[in-house]
Order: C-alpha cells, then structure tokens, then sequence
C-alpha cells in the first residue's frame, strides 16, 4: 500500500498568548523564533500511515508544501518511521489559500506516483480551514472520508471511523482514497528513537519547485486566492479569572454564592 | 443572480437546529445585501416549514439515492442546485456535513470559501460582505472578505442565533434534476452507531460539565456525571479525556469536538489547550477546578478553584442537591 501523509509545519499551537504576536503586513502570526511544530493532527495522520504500513508490506511519504524549514518537520516525519519525504518550496507559493497549496499537493502526489492512501490531518493548528484534505481530494479526483478516526484494511477495500455528532460511521472505500484523520487512541503519534533522529537528520531531503512538479505559478500565490485575509486582530476578551481561596469547604460555599448571584444555579 | 443560499435540512416535520441558525445567519444579512433568502432541499422536507423563516425560493433535488447521507451523492445534488440558483453566498452548516462538503463544493464552483465563521457582515454603502472567524486557536481574529462569488460558507455551530419564524408566507418552489447513480457514490456506508448519551444533550444543554486529563482515569467522571444530574446538565470532556479512551468522542468539546455555548461551563481536570478552549467561547460563566494554579483554563476560567476535585466536588454535590431539592 502506497501511502502519503501531507504534513504542515506551524508554530507551536500551545505558545501562551501573551507571546502571541501578529504580523500587520502578512496578516499571520510573527513567527519570532517560537518553536516550529508538526500540525498535530497531521502527526495523528502519519502514525496511522505507519500502522497501516507495518500490518503489511507498503511505503510511506511524507509531504510538505512550506518553507525550507518544513525540512525539520519532514526529517521528523522520517525519524518517526516514513520511507520517504518530499517538500515542495517555492517563492511563488508565499501567500496561497488551501487552493493553491492543495494544487501543490497534487502535483506533488502525482509526481511520487499515484497513492493508495492520501492522510491530511483533519485541521491545522493554526488556521483550522479543515479543508485541503477535501479540496486535494477533489484536485486529485478520489473519494474522501472526514475526521476519521480510525481506519483498517479489510479484503482489498479501507474501512473508515467517521466521527459525526451523534456517534460515529464506518465507511468502506476502494483505494485510492483520501481520509482526513482525528486523534484517537489507536493513533498516538510515536516518539521517535534517538537513533532514528541522527539517522534521519542526515537524510537528504527532496526539495521541489514548482517547475519540477510541473505546476504554473498561476494557480498559486497571494494574486489567485479566492478569500482575503482584511485583518487579523487580538480578541478583546481576557477574563479576568476571580479565585476562591480557602479550604474546599470554603471554596464551595463561595462557588455556590456566585454562582447564584450570576443567576446560573 | 444573487440571493443567500442556505443548505437545508428538514428533520421530523421542523428545520433542523443548524438550519435555523444558518437562516438566523442569512437574516442578519439579507437586508443590508437586499437579497432575498433561498434555500435547497435534498429529498422530501416540506418546503412551506422554510418559507415561514422568510426563505422565498426552495431549490429541490428530490431522489432515493439521497435518503441516506452519502457525501459524493449529496455534493452532486448540492451543486447542481448550486449552478441553478447561481447565489451571492452559500451558507453551509459548520458541523460533520460542512466538513464533509463545503471544501469540495467550493472546489467544485470554482470560488472562494469561509469555514467555521462567527459573524458576518454587510457594508452599509458598498453592500460588500464581511466574515469573522476565530484563527490560532482563538488567539486572533480575522476579518475575511471574498474576491469571488458564490462565495461558501460554514457558519460555526451554536453561534448564530436561531431565525425567528417570519409568520405565514409562501414561496415558490423550483425542482432541480440531478441524475445520480449509485456508481457515482465512492464511499460506502457499512454502520452507523449512535453514541448519545442519555439526558441532556451537551449542544443543548445550559450546564456543562466537563472533565480532563486531570481526572486521573475513567472513573473521574462519576462524579461529574452525578453533579450534571443534579443541575440538569451534560457532561464533556477535553480532547485528552477522549484520546485517551476514557469517554467516547462523542463527549468532546473544543475545536474538533463540539462547541457548547450554556450559561454555566465547568471544567474539571483540564489544564484549557486552545484546542479546547476554542469550543467554550460562547459559555458565559466558565469555572475551573485545576490543581495546578498556573493552568491555562485559568485564563479564560471567570471564577477559579485551585485544588483537587476529588475534594471539591462531593461537597459541591451535596450543597447544589439541597439547593436542588429545597
């Protein structure tokens, strides 16, 4: 099973907000030097790949489209177990919606070859637009399976936990297809061996550009997209949170008086 | 054309909740755009149930292979309305059917779109649109503004206010052919299992309690369930209770789970990853139970108790049933 996992490199979703700067020019966060991270859902999407892989013969790629350092994120990605790791990098990237990263994945799928098994976690850490997954499904014309949280192979098809606000489904599909994958127990991300880090960050990494995965400048970049950012600004909300001191006797009798002068009890 | 278009669902002889709330979001709009409200409907829902929301025109597929949700099939349906109705905006509920289709029919028109937005604007002199949605986690928000119509939107759950029934009106209703065929559905439905638990529903519910890693194990939730029965509430839980198997997913709040919006959250056990605090936003008094005072639920948390919930929590049962019952 040819299996490629599309991993997004951020800065670390968990730095407090008092760190948290905005760029006025880009609209995005200021990166500052903040740890740079795996999307986590997308370290989710690799462990299940890796599963999938081990319970069989198969081969995993991880894919990125970012800057050069996304490497780290992909040397990651290798250190935890993939095959192969691809980034796509290109000035004429800088500013892209889902669409033009999306045709960017696609062409890049299509240049390693064609897959079994798309992975994309199901949102990013940073913008949670929750949809390269669907869109890269429809720019590489497969079936796809939403916030997935588990998924098996049975008799030559995929079967898929979709988890809806009731429950959940299970979905079969023939290969080849695309899930967009949810944390779940079954796939909490391994920590990579040392061993495997020192051998991977001696790895060369492919990078491509654009032209060698043979998609124009045209469907990409900040001129093409079809939403524009006006503004980001910092929420004006920041509670301020009124401790109840006291031992936990006393920390309840002063809950149960608030509580009741809100009116919420 | 023009119009706002918003993706229908009649359930049990009534508009679905998130349709509602998808109406309510084309309401706040509709005047300030002076469009009018359209609507599509897959399969039989009665399309007077809608009109009485002030939609004017419903845009119907009506075929068996819709009965059942299958996402290619639907997208199909959906966007051959789509191409009919040729609207401004098309609102798409932001919960597993706008994550399933939205991306895809955007991809599908060729335009731009929107998820998981909060409000929504119209330029008073421009009549041009405005969306807001949370970015980062709800560390920032961001004012997004379309460069290509119809635009698709998903409209965060539980966010916008229900529509209010207009009174007795009519509409027109146009039926729209869709030849679909079951080979064009790639997925296949093998189960479908419900999770619910009993009692309040956690979307519904004005008291939520909700546990996390800072329970310790399973058995933690007890005692939130129990005081949920006393206030008539619903308990949840964070993204770490869950991946760690102790309560079904079904449970979740936060980003990628659900999001509550009651008079009263309280959350035990959880440290208040932006992953989670993402889906509490609309609670209007938020308490947090922490051991650890440093924790970040306590930045958004309005009232605080730094201690151990197994102590905490048995005597806050007692007083809230004695309240309860006297």
């Amino acid at each position: 099973m040819r299996i490629v996992v599309c991993l997004k490199q951020i800065i670390d979703p968990e730095l407090p907000s008092s760190q948290f700067k905005i760029d006025p020019g880009s609209k995005r966060q200021q990166p500052n030097g903040h740890p740079l991270v795996i999307s986590p859902y997308d370290e989710n999407a690799l462990e299940l790949a890796l599963q999938l892989r081990d319970q069989t013969a198969g081969h995993v790629t991880v894919l990125s489209v970012g800057q050069s350092s996304a490497v780290s994120a992909l040397r990651k990605g290798v250190a935890m177990g993939a095959d192969e790791a691809a980034l796509i990098s290109d000035p004429a990237l800088e500013g892209s919606d889902a669409f033009g990263i999306a045709a960017a994945l696609a062409q890049g799928i299509q240049k390693l070859g064609p897959p079994d098994l798309v992975l994309c976690g199901c949102e990013s850490g940073d913008w949670a637009d929750r949809i390269i997954g669907p869109i890269l499904a429809e720019a590489l014309g497969i079936p796809c399976v939403t916030y997935v949280a588990r998924a098996e192979k049975h008799n030559g098809h995929v079967r898929a936990q979709r988890v809806v606000e009731e429950g959940y489904e299970i979905w079969e599909v023939t290969p080849p297809l695309l899930l967009t994958i949810l944390s779940h127990e079954s796939n909490v991300p391994r920590y990579p061996k040392v061993k495997d880090i020192m051998t991977a960050s001696r790895r060369p990494i492919s990078t491509w550009s654009l032209s060698d995965i043979g998609l124009d400048t045209g469907h990409v970049g900040n001129a093409v997209t079809r939403v524009e950012i006006q503004e980001l600004t910092l929420p004006t909300r920041e509670s301020r949170c009124e401790f109840l001191e006291g031992e936990p006797g006393g920390q309840v009798a002063s809950l149960i008086t608030k509580l009741r002068e809100k009116k919420v009890i | 054309m023009g119009g706002i278009f918003v993706f229908a669902k009649v359930e049990n002889g009534v508009p679905s909740r998130s349709t509602l709330e998808l109406l309510g979001g084309a309401q706040k709009i509709a005047a300030g755009l002076e469009e009018p409200v359209t609507a599509g409907l897959l399969g039989q829902g009665d399309a007077a149930l809608l009109y009485a929301y002030g939609v004017e025109t419903v845009y119907r597929v009506d075929h068996p292979l819709l009965k059942e949700y299958q996402a290619d099939l639907h997208l199909l349906a959906l966007e051959r309305i789509g191409r009919t109705a040729e609207p401004r905006v098309i609102l798409l509920p932001g919960d597993s059917l706008g994550r399933d289709l939205a991306g895809r029919l955007a991809f599908r028109l060729q335009t731009g779109i929107v998820t998981e937005v909060i409000d929504i604007d119209v330029h008073p002199s421009e009549k041009s649109l405005r969306f807001t949605r949370q970015a980062y986690g709800g560390k920032a928000i961001a004012a997004i503004v379309p460069k290509a119509f119809p635009v698709v939107a998903t409209l965060k759950p539980r966010t916008f206010d229900p529509a209010a029934r207009a009174g007795d009106r009519t509409g027109t209703e146009i039926p729209v052919e869709a030849p679909l065929d079951g080979a064009q559905a790639g997925t296949r439905l093998v189960e479908r299992v419900q999770e619910e638990t009993t009692g309040v529903k956690l979307e519904d519910a004005q008291v939520v309690i909700s546990g996390g890693r800072g329970l310790g194990g399973p058995e933690g939730f007890d005692l939130l369930v129990e005081l949920a029965r006393v206030l008539k509430g619903a308990v949840g839980s964070s993204r770490a209770a869950t991946d760690a198997g102790w309560v079904p997913s079904s449970m979740q709040v936060g980003q990628t789970g659900k999001t509550v919006s009651p008079d009263l959250y309280i959350a035990v056990g959880i440290s208040g990853a932006t992953q989670h605090v993402a889906g509490i936003s609309g609670a209007k008094t938020i308490v947090a139970i922490n051991t650890d005072p440093e924790a970040s639920i306590f930045k958004v948390a309005h009232l605080g108790i730094v201690g151990d919930y197994k102590a905490i929590l048995p005597p806050l049962i007692a007083r809230c049933r004695e309240l309860v019952g006297g």
